[in-house]
C-alpha cells in the first residue's frame, strides 16, 4: 500500500513536471506558457479536475519504450469558467513536442465524449509538433478518432480551439472543424503543408509566419476568428467569450445582469447616417451605442471587414450581430463576407442565439473575380443560412437595402420576425442612379434629364415607406429609439418555437 | 433696441451670441452652410437661413448671401462673432448700405486696425510703444534678407492679412529667411488671397498680454483689464487667463491707458482688443488691434462680471456706456482652455471626424463651457477644429486651476484626437502653476513633444483600487452563481511589468480595498454606458475616465493614463513571463503625421538628404505642414504620389539603412 502511495506521488510529480525544467524554460523563452500554466489562467481557481494523468504511450519502436512520461503530452479534464462547466485538453509541447500518440488521442477523445454526453463546451489548447512519427499509422488513427468526434459534437456543444503553438499537417483539421479558432500572435502557426514542402513543390520561399501565422489567418485566409497578443490575453479573453455562449444546443445562454436601461436613448445616432448616400459611416457605432454597457465582442474583426459579426447583449441576453459595414467596400456583399456571415449565423442558430441584423447594403460585389470565384454559390450560403435559421431574427435597415441583397439580409420574406427601418432607409431594387439609367436609357447623355429622373426616383423609392405599406417593414422610428425597440422585440420573441421539415440534413451550397 | 439679430457665424461663438440675445429678449437668425444644417447654432436660433456650400468661401465669407439673409428675415443688426467677416470692412460697409447695423466698430476703424502695417503706423503716431521693424511691404525675399539684417535676427515674417497663427514664421538666418519668405507668401495667398508680407523683430521670452476695451458712440472708452494668452502652440493660443500672473499693476495701468489712447485715435466703438507683447522686464510693445470679440473673451467676463456681447449690442444700438473706469473690478482669477480636435502626441496635428462620444461636465459651479457641438456632431475639415472652450473661475489662481482640472476630468471625447491630456499636463506643470509662462512655454517644457504621462505613486494606488472594485463588479455579473462569489477577493493589478496585490471587500454601500497596510474606502458612482466614473476615495471625490480594453482597462485621471490587467494573483505571476512585444520598426519610413493632401515631394529616389531638410509637404486644414528629415539619410523609395490623400501613419517614403 505504502509502495503504491509512493508510486502515485512519484508519477504525479513526473506528470506535473512534463518534459522537465529545461524544456519548460525553453517554452517560456519562446514567450509561451506550459500546458498546465495555461489551464491555471483559463479555469476558475482550483476548479480543474484532471483525468488520465497516468496514461502512457504504448510504442516500443525507435527506443520509445525507454521514454515514457506520465500524461503523454496532453493534460485533460474538466473545470469551470465563471462557475460554468467546461471540458479541456491542453497539449504539452515540453513532452515529445506535444506530438499526438494513440494514447494522447484517446485522452482527448475521452473528454470530448463527456462534453457531448454532459452538454458542456469543449476547449482545446493546441501546441503540438504533429503526429508521433514513431507510432506511424496508429497516430494517424488517433487524429481521425478526434476528427470524428469534432464532427459529432458540432452543433451539440460549443467547441473552441486555441492555437498556441505549432499546429500543422492533418492536425489542423481538428481546430478547423470546431466553432472558433483563436490564435496567439508570433507564437502560433497553422498550415497543411509547411514552408519546406512548399519550397520543394512550388519553389515559393515563405516563412512559417507568413504562411500560417496569426496575422495571415486573421487577415488573409479567415481561418482564425480572433488573435491575441500573448497567451495570457488569449486565455482571459476566452473566459470572457464563454460568457456569451450557452452550454449546449438544448439551452440558452445565461443572462448577465445589467443596469443599462432598456429605454436608453442615444440621440447622437440621429446624426450618424450622412445625408449624402455615398458617404460612409461606422456601423459599429450603432452596435456599441445600442449594446448593454456598450459591449460588443467582435469576431473576425480583420477579415472581410465589409461585414461585421460578433456577440453582444441586449437587456442581459446574448444576441448575435450581423451587420453590413459601409466603411469598407460600401458594405457590399462579396464571397468572403458571405461566407463569414453565413457561418456565424449557423452557429447562432445551432446554439439558440437570437440574431440582430443591421442592413446597409448596396448589393453584391460585381466583377470577374467575384463571378469566377463563385459568388453565386457563396452568396447563396448567406441566404441559405438566414432562411433556414429558426432563432429569433430582428432586422434593422439603417440605409441602403438594394436588390437581392435586401432579400438576403434577413428580410421579412425569409422569416425575419421583426423588421425595422430608420427613416434614412432606402429599400429598392437598386440605387436611384442605376435605376434611372435603365428605365430612361434613351435619356442617357442628357444630364439634366437624368438628374431630374434620378431625383424623381429618389423621392419615390429611396425611402422605407413603400416597403412599410406592404408590411415588409413592421415599424419605422428615429435612431435614438433603437435600443428600446430592439430589447422589446427580442423579449417578445423569447419563447419563439419554429421547426423546419424533417430531413436527414439540408444541402447548403458548400 | 434691435428686434432681431442675425449671427454671421457658426459654432460655439454663434451659440454664445444667441444666448445673450435670448437673455435680452432679441430674436435670432442663424446662417448655415451645406454641412451645418443640423448644427447646434441652427437649432438654438429662432430662424435660420442656408447661405451656401461647405467651404467658408462659399458661405460664411460671402457678403451678399449674408446681407440677403438679413433682408429675407428682416434682421436689423448683425453680430459677426470672430473670424470669417468679423474684421472685413467691405462687409461692415455693405450692411450700412443695406440699412442694417453691424455690431462692431465702424468700417474706418476696421480698415485702420485690420491692416497690420497700417495699424502699426497709427499706433506709433498715437504714442503707443511699437516693436522695431520694417513697416513697409517687403517686395521679395532679397529685400526681406536686407531688412532682416538691418533689424537683426531673429525676425518674424508676418502676412499682412494674417491672424490666428496663420501666415507667421520666425527665421534665424538668411537661408531661413529666403525660404520662409516664399512659404509665408504662398500660405498667405492661399489662405487670405493677399501676399503682402512684412517683417519685425522677434522678441525672446515674450508674454502675450492683451487689453480688452469697450467704447461707445459718444467717445467714452474703457479698458476692462487684461488677458494673458502666452500659452500657445503653433503660434495659436490654447490657454488664456485674466488677470495676467506676470504683469504688475503699474504695467497694467499704462498698458490699459495706451490701449484707450489707440482706440480713441481711430474713433473706435464696440468691444475691441489691443494686443501687446511683453518682454521679461515688462517692457511692452503694440502687436495689433483686433476689432472684434476675441475667442478668449469669457475670462474677462468671468472676472469682471460683464457680458461683453450684451455691451456690444447696447453700444451698437446707440446706448451710452453706463460704466466708468472706476467701476471696473477684477474678481478672482479665470482661466480658459481651448479644447481642440488635434493630436498633442503628434505635434498638434488637427484631427477631423465624428464625435462619437462627447461628454461634458454639467452643473459645475465656477465653470463655464462654450461649445457649438454635441455628441454625434462632425468636426469638419472646413472649419476651425475647436471643440469647446472650458473656462474655470476661482477666488485665486490656484483655485481656478484646481476647478479647471476637476472639470477636465469630466470630459470624455472619442472619435477624434483631442488635447485634453495635454491641457491637464499644463495645469499640473509647476512652472505654469507659478505663473511663469512665456509664449515659448510649450516648446521649453515639452522639447521632444508631448508624451504620455504616468500617474504619480499616490494617484496610482487610488486608480488601482478603483479598477479592482470595477473588476470585482464585472466578474460578479458574469458568474453563473453570483451568490457564490467571495465578497472578499484578492486581486492583482498588473501594469508596466509590475503588479500590485490587493484585497477587495464589498459591502452593500461601498468597498474596502486593502493594499499592504493601507486601506482605501471606495464609493463608485457610475451611470450605465458612461465612460465617466465618479469615485469617492477615503472621502475625496474624483472623476475618472474608464475604457474597457478587453482584457484589461484604461483609466485616465488628470490626463494621466493607467492601462492595467486585473486578474487573480496566479495569472499575474504567469503574465510576467509574457515577452514584451516590440512594435515594428517604422524608423526607416517617413510617416504622414496626419490625414491630409500630399502637396509636394521635395526629394527623389536615391537622393541623400541632411537632417532638417524638407522631404514632403502635407496640407491639412489649409495649413502646409513641412515634413523634414530627422537624420542624414538616403532616400530608398517613394511610396506615394503628389496629390494623394494620405491617412495618418501612412508611409510616404523609405530611407536606406
Amino acid at each position: 500500500m505504502n509502495e503504491n502511495i509512493k508510486e502515485l506521488e512519484k508519477k504525479a510529480k513526473a506528470a506535473k513536471l512534463g518534459g522537465g525544467r529545461a524544456r519548460i524554460e525553453k517554452q517560456h523563452a519562446k514567450g509561451k506558457l506550459t500546458a498546465r500554466e495555461r489551464l491555471d489562467i483559463l479555469l476558475d481557481e482550483d476548479s480543474f479536475q484532471e483525468w488520465d494523468m497516468f496514461v502512457e504511450h504504448r510504442a516500443v519502436d525507435f527506443g520509445m519504450d525507454e521514454q515514457k512520461i506520465p500524461g503523454d503530452g496532453v493534460v485533460t479534464g474538466y473545470g469551470k469558467i465563471n462557475g460554468k462547466l467546461v471540458y479541456v485538453f491542453s497539449q504539452d509541447f515540453t513532452v515529445f513536442g506535444g506530438s499526438l500518440s494513440e494514447a494522447h488521442a484517446e485522452k482527448i477523445c475521452k473528454v470530448m465524449d463527456h462534453a457531448v454526453r454532459n452538454g458542456a463546451p469543449l476547449i482545446g489548447l493546441n501546441d503540438s509538433g504533429g503526429a508521433r512519427i514513431q507510432e506511424g499509422v496508429v497516430s494517424l488513427g488517433g487524429y481521425a478518432e478526434v476528427f470524428q468526434r469534432n464532427v459529432l459534437a458540432s452543433g451539440v456543444v460549443p467547441q473552441i480551439s486555441l492555437v498556441m503553438g505549432p499546429c500543422a499537417g492533418g492536425a489542423v483539421y481538428s481546430p478547423a472543424m470546431t466553432d472558433f479558432i483563436f490564435m496567439v500572435e508570433d507564437s502560433s502557426y497553422m498550415f497543411v503543408t509547411g514552408p519546406e514542402v512548399v519550397k520543394t513543390v512550388t519553389h515559393e520561399e515563405v516563412t512559417a509566419e507568413e504562411l500560417g501565422g496569426a496575422s495571415t489567418h486573421s487577415r488573409k485566409s479567415g481561418v482564425a476568428d480572433l488573435t491575441f497578443k500573448n497567451d495570457t490575453e488569449a486565455l482571459l479573453m476566452t473566459r470572457e467569450f464563454l460568457s456569451y455562449l450557452p452550454q449546449n444546443n438544448k439551452v440558452k445562454s445565461s443572462t448577465v445582469a445589467t443596469d443599462d436601461p432598456v429605454e436608453r436613448e442615444e440621440s447622437s445616432l440621429d446624426t450618424l447616417v450622412p445625408e449624402d448616400p455615398s458617404k460612409p459611416y461606422d456601423i459599429k457605432e450603432v452596435i456599441n451605442k445600442i449594446a448593454d454597457d456598450g459591449e460588443f465582442f467582435e469576431i473576425q474583426p480583420n477579415y472581410a471587414q465589409n461585414i461585421v459579426i460578433g456577440f453582444t447583449r441586449l437587456n442581459g441576453s446574448t444576441i448575435g450581430v450581423v451587420a453590413n459595414q459601409p466603411l469598407v467596400l460600401a458594405g457590399c456583399l462579396d464571397i468572403n463576407a458571405s461566407i463569414k456571415g453565413a457561418r456565424f449565423i449557423r452557429f447562432c442558430d445551432a446554439f439558440n442565439i437570437p440574431i440582430w441584423t443591421l442592413v446597409d447594403v448596396p448589393g453584391f460585389m460585381p466583377g470577374t473575380s467575384q463571378e469566377h470565384g463563385g459568388i453565386i454559390k457563396h452568396g447563396a450560403k448567406l441566404l441559405f443560412a438566414y432562411a433556414e435559421a429558426t432563432v429569433p431574427k430582428v432586422t434593422l435597415i439603417t440605409r441602403k437595402a438594394y436588390g437581392g441583397a435586401y432579400d438576403v439580409m434577413s428580410s421579412k420574406h425569409i422569416r425575419g420576425d421583426v423588421n425595422f427601418a430608420w427613416p434614412s432607409a432606402e429599400i429598392a431594387v437598386m440605387g436611384p442612379k442605376g435605376a434611372v439609367e435603365i428605365i430612361f436609357r434613351k435619356d442617357i447623355g442628357d444630364e439634366q434629364k437624368i438628374e431630374k429622373r434620378t431625383k424623381e426616383y429618389r423621392t419615390k423609392f429611396a425611402n422605407p415607406f413603400i416597403a412599410a405599406s406592404r408590411g415588409y417593414i413592421d415599424d419605422i422610428f428615429l435612431p435614438h429609439k433603437t435600443r428600446g425597440k430592439l430589447c422589446h422585440s427580442f423579449e417578445m420573441l423569447n419563447n419563439k418555437k419554429q421547426e423546419n421539415p424533417w430531413r436527414k440534413h439540408d444541402n447548403i451550397p458548400l | 433696441m434691435f428686434k432681431k439679430i442675425l449671427i454671421a457665424n457658426r459654432g460655439e461663438i454663434a451659440c454664445r451670441v444667441i444666448k445673450t440675445c435670448q437673455k435680452m429678449g432679441i430674436k435670432t437668425v442663424a446662417v448655415y452652410s451645406d454641412v451645418d444644417q443640423n448644427s447646434l447654432h441652427v437649432a438654438m436660433a429662432d430662424e435660420s437661413v442656408h447661405i451656401g456650400g461647405a467651404a467658408s468661401s462659399e458661405s460664411y465669407l460671402v457678403i451678399d448671401n449674408i446681407v440677403n439673409a438679413c433682408k429675407q428675415t428682416k434682421a436689423d443688426a448683425v453680430h459677426p462673432g470672430y473670424g470669417f467677416l468679423s474684421e472685413n470692412e467691405a462687409f461692415a460697409h455693405a450692411l450700412v448700405v443695406a440699412g442694417i447695423t453691424f455690431i462692431g466698430p465702424k468700417a474706418e476703424a476696421i480698415v485702420g486696425m485690420g491692416d497690420k502695417i497700417q495699424s502699426k503706423k497709427i499706433a506709433e503716431q498715437a504714442g503707443v510703444n511699437v516693436i522695431p521693424g520694417y513697416t513697409e511691404v517687403l517686395a521679395d525675399s532679397k529685400q526681406a534678407v536686407k531688412v532682416a539684417n538691418e533689424i537683426g535676427y531673429p525676425i518674424m515674417l508676418k502676412a499682412s492679412a494674417g491672424g490666428g497663427g496663420k501666415g507667421m514664421r520666425v527665421v534665424r538666418d538668411d537661408k531661413e529667411c529666403i525660404h520662409g519668405f516664399e512659404r509665408t507668401q504662398n500660405e498667405s495667398l492661399s489662405s487670405f488671397g493677399d501676399n503682402r508680407i512684412f517683417a519685425e523683430k522677434y522678441i525672446t521670452e515674450p508674454h502675450h498680454v492683451e487689453i480688452q476695451i469697450l467704447a461707445d458712440q459718444f467717445g467714452k472708452t474703457l479698458y476692462i483689464g487684461e488677458r494673458e494668452c502666452s500659452i500657445q502652440r503653433r503660434h495659436q493660443k490654447i490657454i488664456e487667463e485674466a488677470p495676467s500672473p506676470f504683469i504688475d499693476s503699474y504695467t497694467r495701468q499704462t498698458m490699459g491707458q495706451q490701449a484707450v489712447t489707440l482706440a480713441t485715435a481711430v474713433h473706435y466703438e464696440s468691444a475691441g482688443t489691443v494686443e501687446f507683447i511683453v518682454d521679461a522686464e515688462q517692457k511692452f510693445y503694440f502687436l495689433e488691434m483686433n476689432t472684434r470679440l476675441q475667442v478668449e473673451h469669457p475670462v474677462t467676463e468671468m472676472v469682471s462680471g460683464l457680458d461683453l456681447v450684451e455691451q456690444m449690442i447696447l453700444i451698437a444700438a446707440g446706448e451710452p456706456l453706463q460704466l466708468n473706469q472706476s467701476d471696473i473690478e477684477t474678481n478672482g482669477s479665470a482661466i480658459e482652455a481651448r479644447i481642440y480636435a488635434e493630436d498633442p502626441y503628434r505635434d498638434f496635428m488637427p484631427s477631423t471626424g465624428r464625435l462619437q462620444r462627447f461628454r461634458i461636465p454639467d452643473n459645475l459651479d465656477s465653470v463655464r463651457i462654450d461649445t457649438g457641438i454635441e455628441e454625434g456632431s462632425e468636426v469638419s475639415i472646413f472649419y476651425d477644429p475647436m471643440i469647446a472652450k472650458l473656462i474655470a473661475h476661482g477666488d485665486n489662481r490656484d483655485r481656478a486651476i484646481e476647478n479647471m482640472l476637476a472639470a477636465l476630468d469630466q470630459f470624455y471625447i472619442s472619435g477624434v484626437s483631442h488635447n485634453l491630456n495635454f491641457l491637464c499636463s499644463i495645469f499640473q506643470n509647476d512652472r505654469f502653476k507659478m505663473g511663469d509662462t512665456t509664449t515659448n512655454f510649450i516648446q521649453e517644457q515639452y522639447p521632444d513633444g508631448f508624451q504620455r504621462e504616468q500617474l504619480n505613486d499616490r494617484q496610482q494606488l487610488v486608480a488601482v483600487s478603483i479598477l479592482a472594485c470595477i473588476h470585482q463588479n464585472n466578474i460578479e455579473r458574469l458568474q453563473f452563481h453570483p451568490e457564490n462569489v467571495s465578497r472578499h477577493s484578492p486581486w492583482s493589478v498588473s501594469f508596466n511589468h509590475t503588479s500590485i496585490d490587493l484585497t477587495v471587500r464589498k459591502f452593500p454601500e461601498n468597498y474596502e480595498v486593502y493594499i499592504g497596510s493601507q486601506v482605501f474606502i471606495v464609493d463608485l458612482l457610475r451611470s450605465p454606458n458612461d465612460p465617466i466614473i465618479k469615485a469617492t476615495v477615503n472621502g475625496h471625490p474624483h472623476f475618472f475616465q474608464l475604457e474597457n480594453l478587453h482584457p484589461g482597462y484604461r483609466l485616465s485621471y488628470r490626463g494621466r493614463v493607467l492601462e492595467a490587467l486585473v486578474t487573480r494573483k496566479r495569472t499575474a505571476e504567469l503574465n510576467q513571463l509574457m515577452p514584451e512585444k516590440i512594435a515594428p520598426d517604422m524608423s526607416k519610413y517617413l510617416l504622414s503625421p496626419m490625414p491630409g493632401l500630399l502637396i509636394k515631394i521635395c526629394v527623389k529616389e536615391s537622393q541623400t538628404v541632411k537632417a532638417g531638410e524638407e522631404l514632403a509637404i502635407v496640407e491639412a486644414m489649409k495649413m502646409e505642414n513641412s515634413l523634414r528629415a530627422i537624420n542624414n539619410a538616403k532616400i530608398k523609395s517613394i511610396l506615394v504620389e503628389e496629390g494623394d490623400n494620405l491617412t495618418v501613419d501612412q508611409a510616404i517614403l523609405e530611407f536606406e539603412d
